[in-house]
């Protein structure tokens, strides 16, 4: 699950504190089977949905860049005889980002549009997703992700190399303990990512490997949540593990899960007692004063896993697009004191709960 | 130095303190008044800037169509263009509210608000998001009052319609009376289905702004601009500057009154001090001594004055921003909150304007104190040299000719400049030219019979000099006090006519009252046409189109039954022409207008209807005083062909015989929305149109109240002083047998005559200013051509109060002068 997606929606797509919704969204049940490339595509009668890409990228002079390009699409909670073009009934958000450690700090940038006059809009039946000229499209069996931000620009081709993993019950992914706080939810990892990048008015040609996620639900956090924190992380040899917790207020889990992909395409759905999230180092934003645990210790299935950030600073500020900021970062993995794999953590709500 | 000190303080004695103080007073009100004009525009227009600011936030352009706007699809198509970052589509109208008023709606997509005016929504980002539910809004700081309930009531077309609000913004980030919706929400709810009027563009790191801007200008449609957000900024505040500096100009002339007494009191100074400057020249002190000293002093009274000034145009400032918000009356900035600053520069400018004025009042009189050989000044009798230069005519006659030459000069920068010094001019030559005038006519004056007459004529005519400062004071007081008198009675006089021209029908209404988003569709038109209290009924279609991004919007208006006798229907500037078979449909453009078009009856102009260039041909040239940047009338059939729009705003009504007009807006108010009308008659349209003249002149009345004040300060001042100075005069007359009540009509007469004689010069002097003032300062300045009206029984009676003033005030002058024994005041004459 990205529950990133919380982030993007905030009041828009939720009955908010007082009204009560005046859109019956769809349920997410635990009936459901994925079937591509039609799930590739969107599900606008949901209240949300995005497709989140993140990896780690190589320059031909050997440096390491994270990025993050995420499309959001919600449809808000209106009801309205206007007939007009411009009512918002389905608005796409886009974040870019590019960890770059000659940078020192997290390069990020963000698009919102109204899915109206063919400026932004998320299509059915297969990926197409975009905001003016920020894109995402899915062509035979590769993602195109393109978008010039304000610092950067991204030209990446992702190429499967693996099936789609479907999260949770064969896609049902619970998010907490009622089995309706879920989401329809499925990753690819392990996706051969080759292209530019250009920043600093330089263009390099990178490779890399990536990771999408692509979940869309109607759901709302539990009750109780004021964040998450996610971990997505391409193991060497070929494996995967995506894990994640929702937090209270007070720092403790309220529920977690994850999957393990072995590097034989075997999946196995964690359970709630199977994953553990143990902040190990705090660092603290000096734009915004929140505090991230950017180092953890994850533990999955009895066994210790030592997330470190590629840099500390990896803070996106997104209130001008989603109104939160949160911590999206490249990391590097460890077991046993050896670097196993890279990927990415997900911190949200160390700045101020999420309003779900 | 210290000597210098010394000497100053000793002059600051008791004795002159009274002209002190009412020089330092003429100073500090012209610094003042000054000042305080300043302060006031300034925070307006910084105000306007800032509103300007917050609304484009980091845009690098700005595209604007008129009222009418243009079509959505011209947003995607620009959003789309290469090198722009972020396109932000705005709707913002005038829409009207139910209870009355109107506010700002400004419709726009959040969403892309935020990246391009992120400061519009303060620190809460979640009201943008909130701000995507349909029918709500967020009111500015300064509308919040107008919300009821949480609801805010406004008019589209004839309806009242209910928006939701959910909030207010702080004070930085939406200014004046305003409301935040979301563009579809202000599309559908003001009755402008796909209809923009406004994009704001964030350029791409790197693209080049101004190819980028010629490049958008050719995929606009006729009536729609782009522009940077600078030039924008700065239109706002080039809306108010004409105002601005006649205004200023006002004040000038306060400023240079106060410079006047300055004059007057050192020149009355010189001529009593005469023995003593002499004295001090035998003792020692160089010429060029007494010419410092006399100018030191000045310069204190100046700095004193200034910095008085200040202080009073700070309080002035304040109360008129507390009092009727910035608009001084001209309701440029209506709806604007201002904070007051206190920028130093002006401040400086101001206070040095001050010293400035006093130093160059007494330059003369200080020159002519320190040329005088102390030995001839020490004898009496040579109080008139200084006015001996001065009665040359060539330098009068010179100046009057430079006036009257400026007053042909067209405008420098829109900016009536030549007019504004052909009026300096002019006042300044005419008080050169009164030694000449006066010699000329107290010589030809017969010599009275009664003693105390006769002796008031001899006077006048064997000392003019002393008199002329009372004279100089008069006539610049009095003639520009005329100037403005005749004016502002010519421009209301004017208006009142040209009401009674535009107003031929016997009923009005109108939605235009509910700002820009009240109408009438064409059901409603023919339901009013079918009443049976109704004989005949005119429509009108009132729009805004842009036709110079460089220039506010000019105001069309779209008339029925104006092809065939439009004519007759406003009052004409200049010949009609005659339409021709081949010419396009007639228009009948405003005297604003025609001055930045060019145009002439039977030119072609443009006009951007619907979003295409539709040719006219010129009919005439109309006076209009309702719409300062302008207006265009063209035929509703025309109108309506060309753009299918069949909406109107107002209508005019004859109505049936036997019909009241009560038992016509009765009926009026009893069709379907007929209660969102304003329904008025011809007069009281009339009322309420000349009370906002009223208004708009206040400060112009205040003014011109200030310059009564000070001529008769100058007056008083200068009579009282020459009378002080002739004490030892009446002392001898009373010896030689003359009664206190003769010596006391004496100076009476003396007075009067001389105040008769600044008067008449006055009136003639300020006739010729308000020619100025008519013909080419308003002209130029509003585009408005006006006929003379001059007020003849205003004038007359002020110049019989200014002519009695000046007798009694003398007359006052002598009892107090009389009040020692005559033996006392003989002998202080040595």
């Amino acid at each position: 699950m990205r529950r990133r997606s919380f982030l993007a929606l905030p009041l828009a797509l939720l009955p908010g504190q007082a009204r009560p919704a005046a859109i019956a969204y769809p349920a997410v049940t635990p009936d459901f089977r994925p079937d591509f490339p039609r799930d590739h595509g969107a599900h606008p009668d949901f209240r949300q949905e995005w497709w989140y890409v993140t990896g780690t990228l190589a320059t031909p002079r050997g440096e390491t860049l994270g990025f993050q390009v995420t499309f959001f699409r919600a449809r808000p909670d209106i009801t309205t005889d206007n007939p007009g073009a411009l009512v918002p009934r389905q608005v796409i958000v886009a974040h870019a980002a590019l960890a770059d450690t000659r940078h020192g700090r997290l390069r990020h940038d963000e698009r919102a549009g109204r899915a109206s006059l063919g400026l932004a809009g998320a299509e059915t039946g297969s990926t197409r997703v975009w905001v003016d000229d920020w894109r995402l499209d899915l062509d035979r069996n590769a993602w195109l992700a393109k978008l010039a931000a304000r610092d950067f620009a991204i030209d990446l081709e992702l190429r499967m190399t693996r099936l789609p993993v479907a999260n949770g019950r064969e896609g049902y992914s619970q998010k907490g303990p009622a089995p309706e706080e879920a989401s329809y939810y499925y990753s690819v990892p392990h996706l051969a990512a080759t292209g530019g990048i250009e920043s600093a008015g330089r263009k390099e040609a990178v490779t890399g490997l990536a990771w999408l996620d692509h979940e869309w639900s109607s759901q709302i956090l539990p009750p109780g949540a004021v964040g998450w924190d996610w971990i997505g992380i391409h193991l060497e040899g070929g494996g995967a593990l995506m894990a994640f917790r929702m937090r209270d207020a007070a720092g403790q889990t309220l529920y977690a899960g994850g999957t393990l992909l072995s590097p034989k395409d075997i999946t196995r759905a964690l359970a709630p007692d199977q994953v553990a999230f143990e902040p190990l180092r705090r660092w603290r934003s000096p734009r915004t004063g929140a505090e991230y645990p950017v180092a953890m210790k994850v533990v999955v299935l009895g066994r210790e896993w030592l997330i470190e950030p590629m840099m500390d600073d990896q803070e996106l500020d997104a209130r001008s697009s989603t109104g939160t900021i949160y911590w999206e970062g490249a990391v590097r993995i460890s077991l046993n004191g050896a670097v196993v794999g890279r990927g990415y953590l997900e911190l949200t709500g160390y700045w101020r709960p999420l309003r779900l | 130095m210290f000597r210098l000190s010394l000497l100053l303080a000793r002059r600051f004695s008791a004795g002159s303190m009274g002209r002190v103080i009412l020089s330092l007073a003429g100073i500090a009100l012209g610094v003042a008044l000054g000042f305080a004009v300043q302060l006031v525009n300034q925070a307006a227009v910084n105000e306007l800037a800032a509103g300007v600011r917050a609304l484009s936030g980091d845009a690098d352009l700005e595209v604007r169509g008129g009222r009418a706007g243009f079509p959505e699809t011209l947003y995607a198509e620009l959003a789309r263009l290469p090198g722009v970052a972020v396109a932000s589509p705005i709707l913002e109208l005038e829409a009207g509210l139910a209870g009355g008023g109107t506010l700002r709606l400004v419709g726009l997509d959040p969403l892309r608000a935020a990246l391009v005016q992120p400061a519009l929504f303060g620190d809460e980002p979640g009201r943008r998001l909130e701000l995507l539910q349909p029918d709500t809004v967020y009111l500015s700081a300064a509308a919040a009052h107008l919300a009821k309930d949480g609801k805010l009531r406004i008019v589209a077309g004839l309806q009242a319609v209910e928006l939701r609000v959910a909030g207010v913004l702080p004070a930085s980030s939406l200014r004046g009376a305003a409301a935040l919706a979301d563009v579809s929400t202000a599309q559908w709810r003001l009755g402008r289905p796909g209809q923009l009027n406004r994009i704001d563009l964030r350029l791409a790191p790197g693209a080049d702004r101004d190819p980028l801007r010629a490049t958008i200008q050719g995929r606009l449609p006729a009536g729609v601009h782009v522009a940077t957000v600078d030039a924008v900024e700065e239109s706002g505040a080039n809306l108010s500057r004409a105002y601005r500096v006649n205004l200023n100009v006002l004040a000038l002339v306060a400023l240079f009154t106060g410079g006047f007494l300055v004059f007057s009191a050192q020149a009355l100074e010189m001529a009593r001090r005469r023995g003593e400057h002499a004295l001090l020249r035998v003792l020692g002190l160089q010429g060029h001594g007494v010419f410092r000293l006399v100018l030191a002093e000045a310069a204190l009274i100046g700095a004193a004055g200034g910095a008085l000034g200040i202080a009073l145009g700070w309080g002035i400032a304040l109360a008129a921003v507390q009092l009727g918000g910035a608009d001084l009356g001209s309701g440029l900035f209506r709806g604007v909150q201002p904070e007051l600053m206190l920028p130093i520069g002006y401040i400086v400018a101001y206070w040095a304007a001050g010293i400035a004025v006093a130093v160059a009042g007494a330059w003369l009189p200080a020159l002519d104190a320190a040329r005088v050989p102390p030995a001839q000044a020490l004898k009496a009798g040579h109080g008139e040299r200084l006015f001996e230069r001065a009665a040359t005519v060539a330098p009068g006659l010179a100046l009057l000719a430079t006036g009257a030459g400026l007053a042909l000069l067209p405008a420098v920068g829109e900016l009536p400049l030549p007019g504004y010094f052909a009026i300096g001019c002019l006042l300044v030559g005419g008080i050169l030219l009164m030694p000449w005038l006066a010699r000329l006519a107290f010589e030809r004056l017969p010599r009275p019979r009664q003693p105390p007459l006769a002796l008031a004529l001899a006077q006048l005519r064997g000392a003019p000099g002393q008199a002329m400062v009372s004279l100089a004071a008069i006539v610049a007081s009095f003639a520009l006090m005329c100037a403005m008198a005749i004016m502002v009675a010519s421009f209301r006089e004017s208006v009142d006519r040209w009401l009674s021209a535009v107003l031929p029908a016997d009923l009005y209404f109108r939605t235009t009252h509910a700002g820009e988003s009240g109408w009438i569709e064409p059901g409603f038109e023919d339901q009013v046409r079918k009443l049976p209290q109704v004989s005949k009924v005119e429509f009108l279609r009132s729009q805004r189109v842009l036709l110079d991004s460089g220039r506010p919007a000019v105001a069309l208006l779209a008339r029925d039954g104006v092809e065939g006798s439009g004519a007759s229907r406003f009052p004409l500037a200049g010949r009609l022409y005659e339409r021709r078979d081949g010419d396009p449909p007639a228009a009948w453009i405003s005297e604003a207008v025609a001055d930045h078009t060019g145009r002439k009856p039977g030119e072609r102009i443009e006009l951007p209807l619907a979003g295409k260039r539709q040719p006219f041909v010129v009919a005439g040239v109309w006076r209009d005083y309702a719409r300062q940047h302008g207006a265009i009338v063209i035929d509703r059939d025309s109108y309506v062909a060309l753009t299918g729009d069949r909406r109107a705003n107002d209508a005019a009504l004859w109505l049936a015989p036997d019909v009241t007009p009560d038992q016509a807006s009765r009926a009026l108010r009893a069709l379907p929305g007929g209660e969102q009308l304003e329904i008025a008659g011809p007069g009281e349209i009339r009322t309420v149109s000349l009370r906002l003249f009223d208004r708009t002149f206040a400060v112009t009345y205040a003014l011109e109240a200030v310059a009564v004040l000070v001529g008769l300060f100058g007056l008083a001042s200068s009579v009282g002083a020459i009378v002080l100075a002739r004490r030892r005069e009446f002392g001898m007359l009373r010896h030689v047998g003359m009664t206190r009540r003769q010596v006391g009509g004496m100076l009476a007469a003396e007075g009067g005559l001389l105040a008769a004689l600044g008067v008449g010069a006055g009136l003639v002097l300020g006739a010729a200013i308000s020619l100025v003032l008519v013909y080419v300062v308003n002209r130029q300045s509003f585009g408005w051509s006006m006929d003379l009206h001059p007020p003849w029984l205003l004038l007359a009676a002020l110049s019989g109060a200014l002519v009695s003033l000046a007798a009694v005030v003398a007359w006052f002058s002598g009892r107090e002068a009389m009040g020692m024994a005559p033996v006392r005041a003989v002998r202080e004459d040595w």
